[in-house]
């Protein structure tokens, strides 16, 4: 029995340790706005939160996210950078398929929380989300726009 | 509508069935109090100003369409579905234009398997994709709406006891405006799903359009700015178990045994361990613990059966057989005057030869289906799709039931780009249905990325010749094309569908149909079959995905050679036709004015640029692209695009639609290549098969030009033109010609 904090609350779940977080959000927590692309850290679509930290969930163990806080996309809206990311991707319009998206709002929120005004040197280092939209001049307009609400 | 895969599609549509689990079922379940989808005999408007025969067949059908609930929610079923191309709003815009309502109170869901939703090809067929779905719906949501608006005002009309004449609309109610009556559509909508939709409803004049033509929003941004939306692969249902499949590491290969069979079985979670044709599944309580078994699986391998690939085959093999076929008589899929004759006379002749690699969808969403048989015979299948008939009818056979027994949910696509058509052994609803019948469960497949890649119906590999004949003066008199290979509309469709002459489209379009006019021409096809344990699919932009760089690339080496500027020489090769005339203007004007370079660019790079032209699912589209080489490697800078797609309907919509299609026409470009080794794909995940990132991902500038010519599709044509513009480019500033994609494996000397 694993003990992990996900959006504030606690969850008690049963399953391997080495389970990837990915997959325990999505399956033992029904937490699905967490995405699957690639399983190996390639495509962040499974970005989730760990203590702050922008993280792929697919590559990381359930066991070392007991006892750090988790946020996925379904609290975005609670945390006070991550609301404004998402006004901003709604202005931008950012998403087109949106399967990507939930990792890439919760890149730019772990962005944005540390990096207020980022520059594109900055945007290119921790937003190597992949999206087969090609969204990517909407996704850096929107953190524009975002930053200009921090 | 025009086109080879619209007339594939629509020779091949299932039969319709009278369906027994009907929408209606679905509609009334949803609440009270609305348009009750009673039978109101189909009749069939024409299209205001449209010929004879050109009968919208299914636009007096608007009980099966909308359903507008007392709170004033309009629910639409759309025929086409929601991929990130943001065809539910550009439905709902049109609808909402005649139907006198705010675009915002729409709900919109993809619509079940059935005739009623056969909008396309005179209301015979039925797909996602072709970038057909509002070109080949205009029509039919126009009159719908007004169909249903004049129903509304009718039933206010008898509620009222006034004349319908007397009566308005205002978004969202009926109006009187002498008494200042209101009647919101919720309201009357009960009243007026019981009476007849009229013939031929009055068509709002377009020049006081308020919702088409308007940059209005998507929808469903929010929800998928915050993880709201359900994919087919977030789908649950209760009881239901999961599974995770390998397939057969060659294609063809069957599952003799599952050596290890008892281990799996006692591992965590586990249920089942299944045989299926070409793999092996777990069943587990879930997917995670049903891949870690069956990564664990040890499996005989045997017995060839079904689609076979052959043991020593690469990509190197297949362009083999394509280059030996060089030479050979084709069929005649374009011809104008005697090229042969005309090339015997030529003072100069040009000759080329390109060709393009296997490409995998790589749509961000992993393919799924979950199956659930019920306790009434009937049986649910979620599965992401582009075209539901289709499904429907590979669902029966799998199952072995009828398929007015089977109801086909169809979420929104994670990307599609043309993955998620009925492909054989590239889909997995047959791998679920087979699950769910031998455990008398519900199940969801879900297939790692690894084994998607192995399983993709891929961009055909292609190959094409090309030869110009010039006189002493460098004008072309005689050019040749010749496309070879093997399409998905042939694999798919059957050679008996290719027409007389067999031309496959999928695989000729874009050396065909191109504006440019030659003295004389002669376009041909030589049909070379890939190997059946390839599966081949339609992948965005289709034929012109390789087709237009082939050309436009070659265009380039004819102007090379005669001293021309390639912009210069399409304008004169286009002398003919204002519309393509305009279009190379715009997207020189658009990029500050053709120059091609090289020259210095202000952060000290030597730049240059190429221009393309594509006329792909009747728009027309010029591309300028800006490069720099760095490392021996292409940096693209700028991309400028005009696009005619005749109308519009939501130009914000269409620019995002050009960026998207021109992003991943450029990644194409560079990186995309499915890998074989000894039969096996090697290429199985993102680290192998690259994709375009943000690091090379260019600034993108759109024009849009509404010529008023018949409309064209917007999904696609932002695609073919951008691989040769990059490779034009790249001639232009190292002098080094690109006859092969992806350039990432061509080293670039510095310039
Ligand atoms: S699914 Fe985790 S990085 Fe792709
Ligand atoms: S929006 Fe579709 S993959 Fe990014």
């Amino acid at each position: 029995m694993l003990e992990l904090n996900v959006n504030g609350t606690v969850h008690r779940v049963e399953v391997e340790p080495d389970t990837p977080l990915l997959w325990v959000l999505r399956e033992q927590l029904g937490l699905t706005g967490t995405k699957y692309g690639c399983g190996v850290a390639q495509c962040g679509a499974c970005t989730v939160l760990v203590d702050g930290q922008a993280t792929r969930s697919c590559s990381f163990p359930v066991e070392a996210a007991v006892g750090q806080p988790i946020t996925t996309i379904e609290a975005i809206e609670t945390h006070p950078v991550g609301a404004k990311v998402v006004e901003a991707w709604v202005t931008a319009q950012a998403p087109q398929c949106g399967y990507c998206q939930s990792g890439q709002v919760m890149a730019a929120t772990a962005l944005l929380a540390t990096t207020p005004k980022p520059t594109p040197e900055d945007v290119q280092a921790a937003m190597t989300n992949i999206c087969r939209c090609g969204t990517y001049n909407a996704v850096a307009h929107a953190i524009t726009l975002a930053g200009e609400q921090l | 509508m025009e086109g080879p895969l619209a007339a594939a599609f629509s020779a091949a549509m299932p039969a319709g069935r009278p369906v027994n689990v009907s929408r209606r079922g679905m509609f009334a379940a949803a609440g009270a109090g609305l348009f009750l989808g009673l039978a109101i005999p189909g009749r069939a408007p024409r299209a205001q100003g449209a010929p004879p025969g050109a009968a919208l067949r299914h636009a007096g059908k608007v009980t099966a369409y909308l359903r507008i609930a007392p709170d004033g929610k309009i629910h639409l079923q759309n025929p086409f579905v929601e991929g990130g191309q943001g065809i539910d709003s550009a439905v709902a815009q049109i609808v909402a234009e005649e139907l006198d309502a705010p675009p915002a109170d729409f709900i919109v869901t993809c619509a079940p398997p059935g005739e009623d939703f056969r909008v396309m090809q005179g209301g015979n067929a039925r797909f996602t994709g072709g970038s057909f779905s509002v070109r080949s719906s205009f029509a039919h949501f126009r009159t719908l709406g007004a169909a249903a608006r004049a129903m509304l005002i009718e039933a206010a009309a008898e509620r009222l006891a006034l004349p319908a004449a007397s009566l308005s609309t205002e978004p969202g109610r009926v109006i009187h405006t002498e008494s200042g009556r209101a009647i919101p559509y919720g309201e009357l909508a009960m009243a007026a799903a019981a009476l007849t939709p009229p013939d031929n409803p009055p068509l709002r004049d377009p020049t006081t359009y308020r919702f088409i033509g308007r940059p209005l929003p998507r929808f469903d941004v929010r929800a998928k700015s915050t993880g709201k939306i359900t994919y087919a692969i977030d789908v649950k249902v209760d009881g239901m178990l999961l599974a995770a499949v390998v397939h057969a590491p060659r294609a063809g290969a069957q599952p003799a045994a599952v050596t290890n069979e008892a281990a799996l079985r006692a591992m965590p979670g586990v249920h089942s361990v299944h045989r299926l044709p070409g793999a092996v599944a777990v069943v587990a309580d879930t997917w995670w613990r049903a891949k870690t078994a069956v990564a664990q699986a040890q499996i005989a391998w045997q017995a060839l059966q079904g689609p076979v690939m052959d043991a020593d085959f690469t990509a190197e093999t297949m362009l083999g057989r394509l280059k030996a076929a060089a030479g050979t008589h084709g069929n005649t899929a374009e011809e104008a005057g005697d090229a042969a004759v005309a090339l015997t006379t030529a003072a100069r002749v040009i000759e080329a030869e390109y060709d393009a690699p296997y490409l995998a969808h790589a749509q961000m969403e992993p393919p799924s289906a979950t199956a659930r048989f019920n306790a009434d015979g009937t049986l649910d299948v979620w599965v992401p799709n582009q075209a539901p008939d289709f499904f429907q009818a590979s669902a029966a056979r799998a199952a072995g039931i009828e398929a007015a027994k089977i109801r086909i949910h169809s979420p929104p696509l994670g990307g599609f780009f043309g993955r998620h058509f009925a492909y054989g052994a590239a889909n997995a609803h047959p791998q679920a249905i087979l699950l769910a019948k031998a455990t008398s469960r519900p199940v969801k497949v879900i297939w790692s990325r690894e084994e998607e890649f192995a399983r993709d119906a891929y961009r055909p590999l292609s190959y094409a010749t090309f030869r110009a004949g010039l006189d002493a003066s460098g004008d072309i008199v005689a050019f040749q094309a010749a496309g070879y290979g093997e399409g998905p509309i042939t694999r798919h469709f059957g050679a008996a569908r290719l027409g007389n002459p067999p031309i496959d489209g999928s695989i000729m379009e874009g050396l065909t149909g191109k504006p440019y006019r030659f003295a004389t021409k002669r376009v041909e096809f030589i049909p070379v079959p890939h190997p059946p344990g390839v599966n081949l699919g339609f992948w965005r932009s289709v034929g012109h995905s390789m087709n237009d760089f082939f050309f436009e690339s070659f265009l380039d080496e004819v102007a090379a050679a005669t001293g021309r500027d390639p912009y210069e020489m399409r304008l004169a090769l286009v002398a003919h036709s204002e519309r393509h005339k305009a279009l190379l203007n715009a997207v020189a004007g658009l990029s500050g004015g053709w120059r091609r370079g090289p020259y210095d660019a202000p952060d000290g790079t030597r730049r240059a640029r190429g221009v393309a032209m594509a006329s792909p699912f009747g728009s027309e589209v010029a591309t300028i692209a800006e490069v720099s080489v760095s490392d021996g490697e292409v940096m693209v800078h700028d991309l400028w695009v005009a696009i005619d797609p005749g109308r519009v309907v939501n130009p914000r919509t269409i620019e995002e639609q050009v960026q998207s299609a021109a992003a991943i026409g450029l990644s194409s470009a560079l990186f995309e290549e499915i890998g074989f080794e000894r039969g096996e794909v090697t290429t199985r995940n993102f680290d192998t098969y690259r994709v375009l990132r943000r690091d090379r991902m260019p600034r993108v500038r759109v024009a849009i030009i509404e010529s008023g010519a018949p409309m064209g599709g917007v999904g696609e044509p932002g695609t073919p033109g951008v691989p040769p513009a990059v490779a034009n480019a790249v001639f232009a500033l190292t002098g080094q010609r690109l006859r092969s994609m992806p350039f990432g494996r061509t080293r670039l000397s510095g310039a």
